[in-house]
């Protein structure tokens, strides 16, 4: 009996990629009804294992087995996956946006009258399901688009448990809700688990792991290092464990003189997400950015970028006017946008590590439009040394590297051209604590060398632990800026509910 | 057991392991080596020149179409961009203009179509597959019109004869689509027009974020590939020896085709002049050899199209 209580059992599993050994002899068990955290730096090897639960990838052959309540099983595509019971939200969701919530519960599935689909009935089913979720305030009929990304989330799981998921899969979910949000997110999980429902939690934030996990399983360069029940162990026991080495203090954070100002907005305008924004940017500053999702402090870095379009406002760049019609306005003043989606934006994903390195530098190493392919291969194994850029080489396709990796590639872009004003929007996110710290490291060089920086977050601690000061935004209008050492938890987030 | 057995035989795994690019280089060596066997007529020096003038022609358009299939668009104007082209180059020479003069008219005119195309792409947000759909049937009634639907003949015996020359003893004609070839190999790979254009095909997002000015690429890819059709019409007007307002027609199909066959990727970012080039004999090889072996031509289009549709599935497979 003892045994089948484990719903999931994978055991030595191996998974190769072309130059890579993404998982070796890794194991996971997950008992019936817990939340099991899964943990590790970027490129531990976590999403590989949980795809290869999923049916999406497949394990080497011949290494390991996977058991599913005792039995030997074979998934060999996601459909099989999710007949056994298996179901996953995902960090990057996988719903039909212009859809409705009904229809996306149901997808592939509708209920039929006749050979055709029964709305009336599939949306009372919809409405019973998400009751039983205690999600009243979602309406069955409404886009999925026009939802909060948390309610978002809470469609895909009631998608999960319609299709009678007993064991799911959240992979990152709070990677871009607000604190209130995660708190909402984190109730239905305890509810899943009263429901018998086993959980398998990939978050990046330990204290949220800890605050509803039962156990939780450590992986670390695709290598299972072990796994301990939440209340036998510590944080920084934790973080040991996924490091492989003492971390010391996560946020890191030198003073440095402030110079000149850099940059100065007055005023500024753009659509109905930035609202008389004014503020100044020094030298050897970071200004954080706080707000709800949706507050309007993606735009308002956007617009400062010349991505979105300025209504009215002044923007001076170092005391002078700039006129932004588009990105390259802002490029050619030296400022750099790691934006908040790096694989959507940020990165030309099947290119290689050096043609992206070089996507805007090549502007001031070519000549007469013709590539310097030596001066260009130099400043990337540069980049890959200096940054510590996880790759087998500079001619690797950058989809292939790590979440963390890929950043440093979006980060060496910039770095390149020399910007000294650089817009970090959500750059952490979905990033191992290892990858962040050197970010961090990353910025405090930089503002020793007199840049600015704006540095975007949802996630106060990071916020206080890193910037000067912090402006926080809501509605699309900058309610405060508060410095450093008179910002508390409490008041930012007063502000940004204002 | 099974599992074992099923690994030996899975053919995905055969292709993934033996597949590579340069078994496009291998496929067309064994087609042209199975046809000299096959065929005494095949490694003719006629048969040869042939296939290679026919080649090129279809080659030169595939080139454009390289740039604009990488940069995730698709433009099916080109046919239509060759037919006006010949009979522009063809109606100014009748009527006295000299031929290099003529030359340079008709290609500064088929790509400014293509800049006609790249405005409503990149201006209006019109999807390329519909812009250029208009554009191929506004090119083509503009060849039919200008030339009253008539075949033009009368073309000055130099121009005529281009076709027929021969350039270190190879077909002038392949030698153009040589030169073609080398410059827009080293536009893709060696120059920051080519680098955008990649990025451009993966992500027309990221590419206005690292600051490449999307107006001018977008305007330089379709301007490029109209040019190329220009060029390619002009060729092939000097070997038919006429202005045909019909001529090209499908050509978009075949260099789409022979893109693809070579590796590109519809998606954007992926794909060679190489390749193209070698898809685009491949396709000729087929033809060609079909028609020395008395291959039913209907057969052979059935065959054509199979063609297609494996090299990309083999290129798929390959990829995963």
């Amino acid at each position: 009996m003892d045994k089948s209580d484990f719903v999931v059992k994978m055991e030595n599993i191996n998974k190769t990629f072309p130059g890579v050994q993404a998982l070796s002899s890794v194991n996971l068990k997950i008992k019936r009804g817990e939340i099991h955290g899964l943990v590790g730096e970027n490129g531990a090897g976590k999403s590989t294992l949980l795809k290869i639960l999923m049916g999406v990838l497949q394990k080497d052959q011949g290494s390991g087995d996977i058991f599913l309540n005792g039995k030997k099983v074979n998934i060999t595509n996601p459909i099989v996956a999710e007949n056994h019971g298996l179901s996953a939200v995902y960090q990057h969701m996988m719903l039909a946006k212009e859809l409705t919530v009904g229809e996306n519960i149901f997808l592939g599935q509708q209920p039929t009258k006749h050979g055709m689909v029964d709305w009336k009935r599939m949306f009372k089913e919809t409405r019973k399901i998400l009751k039983n979720l205690n999600l009243n305030n979602i309406d069955p009929r409404a886009r999925v688009d026009d939802l909060t990304i948390v309610q978002q989330e809470m469609v895909a799981i009631a998608r999960a448990l319609s299709r009678n998921a007993k064991i799911i899969i959240f992979d990152e979910p709070t990677a871009l809700l607000a604190e209130e949000e995660t708190k909402e997110l984190h109730k239905t999980m305890l509810d899943l688990k009263e429901k018998n429902v086993s959980i398998i939690y990939v978050n990046h934030r330990l204290d949220e792991v800890f605050e509803v996990c039962d156990r939780v399983t450590v992986l670390r360069d695709g290598s299972y290092i072990d796994t301990k029940n939440v209340k036998n162990v510590t944080e920084d026991e934790i973080i040991n464990m996924m490091v492989g080495r003492e971390l010391g203090q996560l946020y890191y954070k030198e003073e440095f003189e402030k110079g000149e100002v850099l940059l100065k907005v007055e005023n500024l305008n753009s659509g109905n997400r930035v609202k008389n924004a004014s503020f100044t940017l020094r030298e050897g500053e970071i200004l954080g950015f706080f707000g709800l999702v949706g507050a309007g402090r993606t735009e308002l870095v956007r617009t400062i970028f010349g991505a979105d379009r300025i209504d009215s406002g002044k923007i001076e760049i170092k005391n002078k006017t700039i006129n932004l019609r588009a990105p390259i306005n802002a490029i050619n003043k030296g400022v750099g946008l790691i934006p908040e989606d790096r694989q959507t934006q940020g990165l030309a994903l099947p290119l290689s590590v050096q043609d992206n390195c070089t996507l805007v530098s090549s502007k001031y190493s070519s000549k007469y439009g013709i590539l310097n392919n030596r001066a260009e291969a130099k400043l990337t194994e540069q980049n890959i040394k200096d940054l510590d850029i996880k790759t087998p080489s500079r001619y690797q396709q950058v989809k292939y590297l790590s979440g963390g990796n890929q950043q440093k590639v979006v980060i060496a872009k910039w770095l390149n051209i020399h910007a000294n004003i650089l817009l970090f929007d959500e750059s952490t996110v979905g990033i191992d604590i290892g990858a962040k710290k050197e970010i961090y490291r990353l910025m405090a060089s930089l503002l020793a060398e007199k840049k600015g920086i704006i540095f975007i977050s949802s996630y106060l601690p990071e916020l206080l632990g890193v910037c000067d000061r912090i402006a926080v935004i809501s509605e699309g209008k900058i309610t405060g800026i508060l410095d450093r050492n008179e910002a508390t938890q409490e008041k930012l987030l007063q502000l940004a509910t204002v | 057991m099974n599992n074992t057995v099923a690994e030996k035989f899975n053919i995905k795994n055969i292709i993934k392991k033996n597949f590579s690019k340069a078994t496009l280089f291998i496929v067309l060596f064994v087609m042209w080596g199975a046809l000299t066997f096959l065929s005494p007529y095949f490694l003719t020096y006629n048969n040869i020149f042939n296939l290679v003038r026919q080649t090129a022609v279809i080659a030169v358009v595939a080139a454009g179409m390289t740039f604009v299939i990488i940069s995730a668009g698709i433009d099916l104007s080109v046919g239509s961009i060759v037919g006006v082209s010949g009979v522009i180059v063809s109606l100014l020479m009748v009527n006295g203009v000299p031929i290099f003069l003529a030359v340079l008219l008709t290609l500064l005119i088929t790509a400014s179509m293509g800049l006609v195309s790249g405005i409503f792409i990149y201006e209006g947000n019109v999807p390329p597959f519909i812009a250029t759909l208009g554009m191929m049937s506004v090119a083509r009634g503009i060849a039919l019109m200008l030339s009253g639907g008539q075949i033009i003949t009368g073309l000055p015996a130099s121009f005529i004869q281009f076709a027929q020359l021969e350039l270190v003893g190879l077909p002038v004609l392949f030698v153009v689509l040589i030169v073609v070839a080398i410059i827009s190999h080293f536009i893709l790979t060696r120059t920051r027009f080519g680098r955008s254009i990649y990025t451009i095909g993966s992500s027309d997002e990221v590419a206005r974020l690292s600051g490449i000015n999307m107006r001018l690429n977008y305007y330089a890819i379709y301007m490029l590939n109209a040019f190329l059709s220009g060029v390619a019409g002009i060729m092939l007007t000097s070997r038919l020896s006429s202005g045909i307002p019909t001529s090209g027609l499908s050509y978009e199909l075949d260099a789409i085709a022979a893109v693809v066959i070579g590796g590109a990727s519809l998606s954007g970012a992926e794909g060679t002049i190489i390749g193209t080039v070698i898809g685009a004999f491949i396709m000729a090889t087929l033809r060609n050899g079909g028609n020395l072996l008395g291959v039913d031509p209907f057969w052979l289009r059935i065959a054509t199209g199979i063609l297609i549709v494996v090299a990309v599935l083999f290129d798929q497979i390959r990829k995963k």
